[in-house]
């Protein structure tokens, strides 16, 4: 194979969109968060749990970290993209940070559903 | 007036194993001399020293270098706004050919790869493709642009991936004939854009804001772009 400068995967704009929309959930819930923990009177892990008891509580910190990971992945990705130049070594980084997220995802699950 | 401090990086690969910073001093009465002034004057002291210059004016662009860590216009950058010793060095991130003269080859390349000519298969008519006025202004902080590669050079992004990466001076150029209503190539000059590295490199930093002696905007121009992109997907 000719080593020549290969440019044009016709993708990127989709995750530029997806980092400015998942930036904006991650706002929406911290917000909501710390603006609950201010109105508690007092914060105990019986208030906390009652908290993540309810099914619309996990389901919206299961969107807040499915929005963390999809935007870790892109950050991450683009560091890579900038500082790893051979192709290979990029390749095996990019595998092994989708796996690690994958397995975050499943974990996040069993933490939020499995109390 | 006391004598002016210079320390101007030096390097002729032909006879200097490294590059290295030299020290020079220069009385001038001039107060309200350029830069390029004083340097054409160390050009008498120093006929070795190497720097490009043509018009002297802010209009062609020869004369870009990093002055005291920012990248400018030699011409019209006045010597009594600079901190002594003045520290001059070629633009970042281009090959070095001599002193401050860089090779521009790569930079050229990446302006040429977005077609920087207007596209239209009409028929030419008897006069000029005539615009209105208004969409004539949509050009302006866009045709400016005097290819100088001070934003493109300062731009860590193009550090990283010069062969890949436009750089905002092209990428500047790209939306120069987005936004140009006589051309017709739009759909292909977006798709030869969107790309990870050609577009996507700009982390939005807006060290080509920061620097550009023409004072233009390539960030904004760059979020014009995505403005497109984004549009045409949805």
């Amino acid at each position: 194979m000719v080593n020549r400068i290969v440019t044009g995967a016709h993708y990127g704009l989709r995750d530029w969109l997806v980092q400015r929309v998942t930036a904006v959930v991650m706002a929406v819930y911290v917000l909501a968060l710390a603006a609950w923990a201010l109105w508690q009177p007092a914060l105990g892990y019986d208030v906390w749990t009652e908290l993540f008891s309810g099914n619309m509580m996990r389901s919206f910190s299961l969107l807040f970290l499915l929005s963390l990971f999809y935007h870790a992945w892109i950050g991450v990705r683009d560091i890579v993209m900038d500082y790893v130049k051979p192709a290979g070594v990029r390749l095996l980084i990019h595998v092994l940070v989708i796996l690690v997220l994958i397995l975050y995802v499943i974990w996040s699950v069993q933490i939020l559903w499995g109390m | 007036m006391s004598a002016l401090r210079f320390r101007i990086y030096r390097y002729n690969p032909e006879a200097d194993t490294a590059p290295y910073m030299q020290d020079y001093e220069l009385e001038m009465t001039n107060h309200d001399a350029m830069l390029l002034d004083a340097l054409m004057l160390l050009r008498q002291q120093d006929d070795s020293l190497g720097f490009r210059k043509s018009c002297r004016e802010g209009v062609c662009g020869s004369d870009a270098m990093n002055i005291n860590g920012r990248n400018g216009l030699a011409c019209i950058t006045p010597l009594s706004s600079l901190r002594q010793p003045i520290e001059i060095r070629p633009l970042p991130g281009l090959p070095v050919i001599r002193d401050l003269i860089v090779d521009m080859t790569q930079f050229f390349k990446q302006y040429h790869s977005i077609k920087p000519y207007l596209v239209n298969n009409d028929p030419p008519p008897e006069t000029e493709r005539l615009q209105s006025p208004k969409d004539r202004a949509e050009l302006d902080g866009l045709y400016e642009c005097i290819l100088c590669a001070c934003c493109t050079t300062a731009c860590p992004s193009f550090w990283w991936n010069p062969d890949k990466f436009v750089g905002p001076s092209g990428l500047l150029q790209a939306y120069r004939f987005l936004a140009d209503t006589r051309d017709q190539d739009t759909a292909a000059r977006l798709d030869n854009l969107e790309d990870p590295y050609r577009l996507f490199r700009c982390h939005t930093i807006m060290n080509c804001v920061d620097v550009c002696p023409k004072e233009l905007n390539p960030t904004e121009a760059i979020g014009k772009i995505k403005d497109m992109m984004v549009k045409r997907m949805v």
